[in-house]
């Protein structure tokens, strides 16, 4: 129970450190300088009826084409002698009026076209989505046009026209969020707890698209403005005498080169309302996007920044490989950088296996990425230790020198081949390349080579499968090329994390005879990560137990297995069911956790 | 007494569509005439490999999917006399739990919302009663009673795991079809959601269909096991006896593939 109460504890401390979605937006300088400008506007706009302006539709011919700071009007009068600054304002909240509601009923009907589409599929979603492509094939502006033309000139015609021009960007977004969303297992959940699918449309779906639809808007609504005032200008839109920033312009046109400042107050207008907005609609996006609010699109550096406060500086013993000494990584907290790996050791000799083991969060993958600066940084430093590959210390060395290191002296192997190789490139390709950062070779050479390496790790029909793109391999062939290309310049240390985990077991135990076999021919030191212990015991040589970022118990994998000396690693060797053992696996699992509460207690 | 699940023939086709231009397009066959029963109070394990059409079975089972043919019979009502009554009818009998605890929640709402589906439109009990009923669900899955007014990023995957099958006990079901429910999660973990779910069905009077990857959980908890191999039940037996001398060829090499401590 203490485990669980910790765990809560670290979430509310993330949950309090993480910027919400405003403060983000008001670190954004332009965005906030958006939000402010608009936010002057719209005051301005909205309070017009309470201002000391004259009436915006009140000719006086006598007051015709003032220039900008005449007295009683500051900027200037138009052809009909009316007050420029009254029309501006007056204009301005029309435009702004007009373009939020048409932004608001697109959205609303492109939303519900989208979810509906998105989430039925099929037949309905063919002919929902054909609709919305038919409208979209005509441009934007002559569809407007053609609906003014039969729904006939005017403000409110106008707002239709662009509300219905502008549905089919916003079907389109939001479909495809929802065909994401409607096969997710909550859905099905849902469905399972009796909910009808508008009610699962409603509020198991909505409440995910809703972000996408706030950005889709925030990034719209100064377009629809333009478009608004690009109809006034046409005529279409607001009729004399309303005034709007299009017609305005419109009206300003005739004038241009005796009056050029008749026309200029409402284009700076135009120009700053959808400037503020698009900085602002910039900004929101920004904020509310949860990929960027984690950091995660901020570019990390080359290599693990790293910053030691201790080095030990005794040499490793013997013909090690590799070795670690007092590592020690962190993550940046609010609070100063939280180590995440604590002081861990070990060493790795030639043609020798060292299985990493422990469950998730124990660092045993940050620890591994560690060797060779592969962390993300930010939020990853290396604040500690030493790492070794054959007597030289990595840490200390520069950027170049530790990235030459990697595919090639040391190379690694990751889970999920699917997501480490290029969808877009044939695996010979890619195999080639490889071969080609480390070796001054042609490409005929390289891939020569490679197709070598597939004999190597058993692809069937190498020279074929050479020109195959990884969709089309299985997860086992996947993952025997993942070897390849980690073998790709005869490395002395392979570092594989968790290389069987996504693999079938009858597959798993192909991969492993096959690392076991490369193992001895090639006399390569294998660093295996894994949360495993019977793949452990299958193919590693010594093992070490990970947990909380700190190695626990180390050992031959015999001895650890056979007795283990920590209660942590006993405990863990419990929880594994053995083939077997039946039923009485959990009857013993029953006996440990009846203990372990009498002994909390 | 009456099973719990009974299949005949069953087959499920994927793709296979006429085209627009009279083309057909590919066509793959999930599950391949399958015909099996699952006893009343009985765990029956489905192990199969990735694409073996186990996951595909038992979504069916549970009306996700339409079977392309074949006969089911759930609690001993016919699937299709359940499926023209809708989702509830199904709810209301057969409860899915979920390979990935945290992404068969809805991480927009709290637990206490998700949980407070399947009581009011499967049970139908009022206020007071769902929430007295949320509390002996939680207590049951062990896991705190201030969980409802959570979100589910704030827990751990094994946590996730007791909330989703708390979700899937609301219904009161008869019967729960667990979908790799312990795959996702660190050993110890799986093992205390293993006896978790020993335990449940013991109280609640359940029948499991289990369906796993994993030959040592199987052994662990199933009284008999069906292997799936392409969409074909190749061999199905006693646990112990399956075990023991598997007959077919393919358990045999799935026995001998699981790694041992």
């Amino acid at each position: 129970m203490s485990g669980a109460a910790a765990v809560k504890h670290v979430e509310v401390i993330e949950e309090k450190s993480r910027p919400t979605a405003w403060q983000l937006l008001m670190n954004n300088t332009l965005a906030a300088i958006g939000f402010y400008v608009i936010c002057a506007v719209v005051v301005i706009a909205v309070i017009a009826p309470l201002l000391p302006i004259p009436n915006p539709d009140a000719t006086s011919l006598a007051e015709r084409f003032l220039p900008f700071g005449s007295e009683g009007h500051l900027l200037g009068t138009d052809h009909l002698g009316r007050d420029v600054l009254a029309r501006l304002i007056w204009g301005t909240q029309i435009s702004l009026l007009v373009g939020v509601s048409a932004s608001i009923i697109a959205a609303f009907f492109g939303s519900a076209i989208g979810l509906v589409s998105g989430y039925a599929g099929g037949r309905t979603d063919n002919l929902m989505m054909r609709g919305i492509d038919m409208l979209m094939a005509f441009p934007y502006i002559l569809l407007a046009l053609a609906i003014v033309a039969v729904l006939g000139p005017g403000l409110m015609n106008a707002l239709y026209a662009i509300s219905v021009v502008n549905i089919p960007f916003f079907a389109r977004n939001i479909r495809g969020i929802t065909i994401g969303l409607a096969h997710r297992e909550f859905v099905d959940a849902a469905r399972l707890s009796g909910k009808s699918h508008l009610s699962i449309i409603l509020t198991e779906i909505l409440p995910n698209v809703m972000p996408v639809i706030v950005i889709t808007m925030s990034t719209t609504v100064g377009w629809m403005i333009l478009e608004t005032a690009g109809l006034s200008f046409l005529g279409l839109g607001a009729q004399p005498p309303q005034a709007d920033l299009g017609s305005m312009l419109g009206e300003a046109r005739t004038q241009m080169f005796t009056h050029p400042f008749v026309a200029v107050a409402p284009g700076l207008m135009v120009f700053i309302i959808v400037m503020s907005i698009n900085l602002l609609g910039d900004g929101v996006r920004d904020a509310l996007d949860p990929r960027l609010r984690a950091g995660a699109l901020s570019r990390p550096r080359a290599v693990t920044r790293i910053e030691r406060r201790n080095t030990p500086t005794s040499q490793p013993a013997g013909e090690a490989a590799l070795s670690v000494v007092e590592l020690e990584t962190s993550f940046e907290g609010t609070k100063g950088p939280e180590p995440a790996v604590k002081g861990v050791s070990f060493s790795l000799n030639k043609g020798e296996c060292l299985g990493l083991i422990g469950e998730s969060g124990s660092g045993k993958s940050v620890t591994a990425l560690s060797l060779l600066g592969l962390v993300a940084s930010p939020p990853g430093i290396v604040t500690g230790g030493r790492v070794d590959i054959d007597g030289d210390d990595i840490l200390s060395m520069p950027e170049t020198q530790i990235t030459s290191y990697r595919g090639g002296k040391v190379a690694y192997v990751f889970q999920d081949p699917l997501t480490t190789l290029h969808p877009l490139f044939s695996i010979g390709d890619q195999v080639a390349e490889a071969i080609r950062v480390h070796q001054p070779v042609s490409q005929k050479e390289a891939r020569a080579k490679a197709v070598e390496l597939f004999k190597a790790v058993r692809l069937p029909d190498p020279e074929e499968r050479a020109s195959a793109f990884p969709h089309e391999l299985s997860g086992g062939q996947r993952q025997r090329v993942g070897i390849a290309m980690a073998l790709a310049n005869d490395p002395e240390i392979i570092i594989a994390d968790e290389p069987t985990t996504a693999l079938d077991v009858t597959v798993q135990a192909e991969i492993l005879r096959l690392l076991q076999v490369l193992r001895e021919e090639r006399g390569l030191a294998l660093l295996f990560i894994t949360h495993d212990f019977g793949v452990v015991a299958q193919i590693c040589d010594k093992v070490a137990v990970m947990r909380y970022g700190e190695i626990v118990e180390a050992g031959a994998t015999e001895e650890v297995l056979r007795n283990p000396q920590h209660d942590y690693t006993k405990r863990l060797i419990a929880c594994v069911p053995k083939p077997g053992q039946g039923r009485a696996f959990l009857e013993g699992v029953r006996a440990l956790l009846d203990r372990e509460a009498r002994g909390g207690a | 007494m009456e099973k719990a699940i009974e299949v005949t023939n069953l087959v499920k086709t994927f793709g296979g569509k006429r085209t627009l231009f009279g083309g057909r397009t590919h066509e793959v066959q999930a599950v391949k005439n399958v015909t099996m029963a699952l006893e009343h109070g009985e765990t029956l394990a489905i192990v199969g490999e990735s694409g073996s059409g186990k996951s595909t079975l038992a979504r069916m089972v549970v009306g996700l999917e339409a079977p392309t043919s074949g006969e089911m019979k759930i609690a001993g009502r016919a699937w299709g006399d359940l499926a023209a009554e809708g989702a509830r009818a199904f709810g209301n009998m057969i409860q899915y739990v979920f390979q990935d605890p945290v992404a068969s929640l809805n991480p927009r709402k709290t637990i206490g919302q998700t949980l407070d589906a399947p009581l009011r439109l499967l049970k139908g009990y009022d206020e007071a009663k769902r929430k007295s009923r949320m509390r002996d669900l939680f207590d049951a899955v062990q896991m705190p009673s201030d969980t409802h007014q959570r979100y589910p990023h704030e827990f751990s995957g094994g946590q996730a795991q007791r909330i989703a099958i708390a979700r899937a006990l609301a219904a009161e079901p008869r019967i729960m079809v667990l979908d790799e429910p312990v795959s996702a999660l660190d050993v110890s973990v799986q093992a205390q959601v293993l006896v978790l779910l020993e335990d449940l069905k013991k109280e609640f009077d359940l029948s499991y269909l289990f369906i796993s990857h994993d030959l040592a959980v199987v052994e662990s908890i199933s009284d008999r096991v069906a292997v799936m191999y392409f969409g074909e039940v190749v061999e199905l037996g006693s646990a112990e006896q399956l075990f023991r001398a598997p007959e077919h060829e393919y358990t045999e090499r799935l026995i001998s593939s699981a790694p041992r401590l």
